[in-house]
């Protein structure tokens, strides 16, 4: 090469590097995550690793109390107050990607091959049109808790079927000289995590499929879905159970007066605080064919339409390692929350724990619900029981009113 | 007195304002004083409300743009059932809680004007649950409400035999069953009006009755009421207003199934909260806030009109 | 006025009354009202009895419904008091509810003497008009507060949460009421020994309502100091957070401490119990006084 050309090479090289380390220059972004002690303690951790591994980036993380911590931040972010990277519930994506809050993942990173290999099943609901919007470190399944103690009292062993559950519940139950139930066997309440236990599992489970349409139309007021809703009611009038003893199932759980608590794998540490509660935890019971399911939830990252140039550029650097391994293992250390990644989960460690096991080896066969609107659609199913219980209603009628304002509100949600 | 030299000073000093008469000097302090006043109530209030009654027109998820509805959300609001049992609702936690709470605190107040001995502890004994967080009370007072063998008053009834009541888990007594914390609540403060008012009573006008030889009785409706009018308006008024807003106490005691069962609980303010922040549909929540709003002035104009003084 | 006016008064109005009715009966009467009175006193407190045992409770006893705990426990107020954050928090609802409570006297009761002593046109239209204020639920006032305090820089600041609460259409209609009970003969014979007429507000009106002003001055401290919805939504900076905000970090999605949500509400209660039984004293003394003057 000739001189003139080499220089000019030199100098294009110069400023090429020059602008390469303009864009390594200090990069400060926010994050945002609603208030909870271990959460925020493991991602102090995480951001720590990170800044670690990436010097010239500056992670500022802000948190809320949990108490409108949605309304907060649907107040700050169009306002443009909000974060580069933000935590949300999965079921307000939908929500966010239509008021253009949320950039999608950039696909070479975050390609849908690679998180349909390496995530569980379940995160799949945070694709739209080929690219991920948002990805969970942790997630959250269903899992049958209880107490050993009273089981060992009444001799029972730990059911692993809808029918062993009722027999046990059964023995398990207690009651006091007027009849008023003083332990109580399964605990039951729509208005606590039982909504999600009836949609995604004991309808599947008798034979039914919850929605079509991607979640856009409500498929319960079939044959399914009305023994699903006998199964339900009919452990309340076998006795077995009571909707409503002492305020709040996890309240019974606690106060080692129920056997049998169907729980989220968030309770375990409340349930470690409590002294003198012998708890152990297995899967959900299979339905009568074996057929197996589980709700999953979870919190995801991801990153806003504010962000652009370097902090995007640092964003997504964020969400990679949020989403890593490493990270998830941390997240399950210190806040109780399982992986998202099957590789993570499934390890032998990880998959046979005591505590954690049972909710992992769950999330093989979880679904996760895409909700239009979380609260009014639990309230539907709280309505239907209460229905039935309050007012004597026919439980098919009640099912099919409760169908019918499901669907509404789906409509209402889709079709604007 | 138009060559004395400190006359014309004194008019060119204040010419302006002196030529005024007396009512226009005091209609111009009055506007001073309202001045600054007008200007936060015009930006901090009224034009959030205007703003309010616009959106009430419109429709907005607060994440998007907002778009025009017309009359839309009126209609579907006029439509539904649930505002019909939410409407029902709002008007008898009024009718059952003013009148309630009026009576209770008057007697309260009434006699605990007479009583001399630890009369401030007392007085402070009814005070303290208006102090105290509306959160916490509402869980204790579930905890009461909870069947035999958890719930305290339950427990009570059947140690006299009686049987257990559903109070919370019932269409029909959970209305009423919310309503006794807010009514007990706000016992305290309605006293402490009462109180104030009734020591605003100068003494002579009883002194005069003793030495008439007036019965009490006749005391308290001839001369107590009549001169508490001022009082019992306050209170009436801001008690209706009070009433037809409640809300904490219904939400934090139905928190895990919000204005149940079944919509038996539910008051208006509840289904805009819910609305506003659970559906995010901002344009229905306004137009069920210009409703509430309508309900609240036709409200407190009939009240005001009627207890007027004549 | 002295001490001794004050016992003077007393005996004489207690004079009074026990000297014309059968002494037995009296004696009687007064007993039955004041057990009557001091039952249904401690039947009002008794959510607050669970409130603080639950408080001392551990977390596993929290269902258990008895009133004694069975492992009583200070542990959930030394861990409420010693979270670092608790005693920046309580300074803020402090500072923030003592300048609206004083911004709130002064305003509330100028408007509502204004409205009440001085005779003018559109004066019901003003009164109506801030009476509607109450009308409107705080709920659907934050967003649009909230758009305003961002463009105004008003976010994060004591400002910002204290600006709404500056002036109370509550206060105004009570001191309005008050007001109305004082004689305009007082004023005029102000009027006619040359004070202007805020001078006659100031120092001859407010003294002569000084149990409206207590109980005004209670209702406002009290409600800034429970205020949760609005200090949540316009802070971002914890340290910034008023003390309900902060109490309300012990719950979160999946559960709630209600042993510490109990510890805090307890601890809340203390400020206003104190000012209340600082300022209840005014409510009884200033209006005697007034009643015998005239």
């Amino acid at each position: 090469m000739n001189r003139p050309f080499r220089t000019a090479l030199a100098a294009l090289a110069t400023s090429a590097a020059a602008l390469t380390s303009a864009s390594a220059q200090e990069v400060t972004i926010e994050y945002w995550q609603y208030f909870f002690e271990a959460r925020v303690d493991a991602m102090e951790i995480l951001i720590e690793n990170f800044e670690a591994a990436n010097p010239n980036i500056n992670v500022e993380m802000t948190h809320f109390p949990y108490a409108d911590y949605r309304t907060r931040t649907a107040v700050a972010v169009p306002a443009g107050e909000g974060p580069d990277s933000v935590q949300l519930f999965y079921g307000w994506l939908n929500d966010y990607i239509e008021a253009g809050l949320i950039q999608p993942l950039p696909t070479d990173t975050f390609s849908p091959a690679m998180v349909e290999a390496e995530f569980f099943p379940m995160v799949r609901a945070m694709e739209r049109d080929g690219a991920y919007y948002a990805l969970p470190t942790a997630v959250r399944s269903l899992a049958l808790f209880y107490n050993q103690r009273l089981l060992d009292a009444a001799g029972v062993e730990v059911p692993t079927t809808l029918e062993e559950l009722v027999a046990a519940a059964a023995a398990t139950t207690e009651r006091d000289g007027a009849g008023n139930i003083t332990q109580v066997g399964l605990t039951t309440g729509m208005t606590a995590q039982d909504h999600h236990w009836f949609r995604e599992v004991l309808i599947r489970q008798f034979g039914g499929e919850p929605y079509l349409d991607d979640y856009q139309t409500v498929n319960y007021d079939t044959d399914a879905g009305r023994a699903a809703l006998g199964f339900y009611l009919g452990l309340e009038e076998a006795g077995v159970s009571q909707s409503g003893f002492m305020d709040e199932p996890q309240a019974a759980f606690r106060g080692n007066r129920a056997a049998f608590h169907i729980d989220g794998s968030f309770r375990i540490g409340a349930l470690n605080d409590s002294r003198g509660l012998e708890w152990g935890v297995t899967e959900l019971p299979a339905g009568a064919d074996g057929t197996q399911s589980n709700y999953s939830s979870y919190w995801v990252n991801a990153i806003t339409s504010s962000a652009e140039g370097p902090e995007y550029e640092a964003s997504v650097l964020f969400m990679e390692y949020l989403t890593s391994p490493e990270a998830m293992q941390i997240w399950l250390d210190v806040v109780g929350e399982l992986p998202a990644r099957q590789s993570v989960g499934m390890t032998e460690e990880n998959a046979n724990d005591d505590v954690f096991g049972p909710f992992i080896r769950g999330l093989a066969y979880a679904q996760t619900t895409k909700f239009a609107d979380e609260s009014a659609q639990r309230q539907v199913l709280v309505d239907m029981i209460e229905r039935v219980q309050l007012q004597d209603m026919d439980p098919g009628e009640s099912l099919r009113m409760a169908a019918e304002a499901e669907q509404a509100i789906l409509d209402g949600y889709y079709n604007n | 007195m138009a060559s004395d030299p400190s006359a014309s000073r004194t008019e060119a000093r204040g010419s302006a304002y002196s030529r005024l008469s007396i009512t226009q000097k005091r209609t111009l302090w009055a506007w001073g004083f309202l001045a600054v006043p007008i200007v936060f109530y015009v930006v901090i209030r009224f034009y959030p409300t205007g703003n309010a009654m616009v959106l009430s027109l419109q429709e907005w998820n607060l994440l998007g743009d907002r778009t025009w509805a017309g009359l839309d959300n009126y209609r579907t609001l006029f439509a539904d059932p649930v505002f019909w049992q939410v409407f029902r609702n709002t008007f008898v936690y009024l009718l059952l809680g003013t009148p309630i709470s009026l009576v209770i605190s008057f007697i309260i107040a009434y006699h605990l004007d007479k009583v001399r001995f630890m009369h401030g502890t007392i007085r402070a004994l009814y005070f303290v649950p208006f102090m105290t967080s509306a959160v916490a009370m509402a869980w204790v007072w579930r905890w009461f409400y909870q069947d035999v063998p958890i719930g305290l008053f339950n427990n009570w009834l059947a140690t006299f035999g009686i049987a257990q009541i559903d109070f919370l888990d019932s269409t029909t007594n959970a209305l009423p069953s919310i309503l006794a914390p807010a009514i007990w609540a706000g016992l305290g403060f309605q006293v402490i009006i009462f109180m104030a008012g009734l020591r605003a009573i100068p003494r002579t006008f009883y002194e005069a009755a003793e030495i008439d030889g007036v019965s009490t009785w006749t005391v308290l409706w001839e001369i107590t009421l009549p001169l508490l009018r001022p009082t019992i308006v306050f209170i009436v008024v801001l008690s209706s207003i009070g009433f037809l807003r409640i809300f904490d106490h219904v939400f934090n005691m139905t928190s895990a199934n919000p204005g149940g069962p079944l919509n038996s609980t539910k008051p208006l303010v509840l289904m805009i909260y819910q609305t506003a922040f659970s559906s995010f549909d901002m344009g229905y929540a306004a137009a069920q806030t210009v409703v509430l709003f309508t309900i609240l002035l036709i409200v407190s104009l009939i009240q005001l009109r009627l207890l007027r003084d004549r | 006025m002295s001490t001794a006016d004050d016992l003077t008064i007393r005996a004489t109005s207690d004079s009074l009354l026990k000297a014309s009715a059968p002494p037995r009966k009296r004696n009687m009467a007064q007993y039955i009202r004041w057990v009557l009175l001091f039952g249904g006193g401690l039947l009002m407190v008794m959510p607050l009895a669970y409130m603080i045992s639950t408080s001392m409770k551990w977390p596993w006893e929290v269902y258990n419904i008895g009133l004694i705990p069975e492992e009583p426990t200070l542990e959930n107020y030394t861990y409420v008091l010693e979270d670092g954050r608790f005693f920046g928090w309580f300074i803020n609802s402090l500072v923030i509810a003592t300048i609206t409570t004083l911004s709130a006297l002064f305003f509330d009761s100028l408007v509502g003497y204004t409205l009440c002593k001085f005779k003018f046109r559109g004066r019901y239209i003003i009164f109506i008009a801030i009476l509607s204020t109450l009308m409107i639920p705080t709920e659907m006032l934050v967003i649009p507060w909230y758009m305003m305090s961002q463009s105004l820089g008003w976010l994060d600041s004591y400002w910002g949460i204290m600006f709404p609460g500056l002036m109370t259409a509550f206060g105004v209609f009570l001191m309005k009421q008050f007001f109305e009970t004082v004689p305009d003969d007082f004023l005029e014979a102000a009027r006619i020994d040359g004070l202007n007429e805020f001078q006659i507000w100031w120092q001859v009106a407010m003294p002569m309502v000084r149990p409206a002003l207590a109980a005004l001055a209670i209702f406002i401290f009290l409600g800034n100091w429970t205020a949760f919805l609005w200090p949540l939504i316009v802070t971002t900076s914890p340290d910034l957070y008023t003390l309900p905000v902060g109490l309300s970090s012990f719950g979160d999605e999946a559960d709630v401490a209600w042993e510490l949500i109990m510890t805090g509400a307890a601890i809340s209660t203390i400020p206003t119990l104190v000012f209340f039984l600082i300022f209840q004293r005014f409510i009884i003394r200033g209006v005697v006084m007034a009643g015998l003057k005239g």
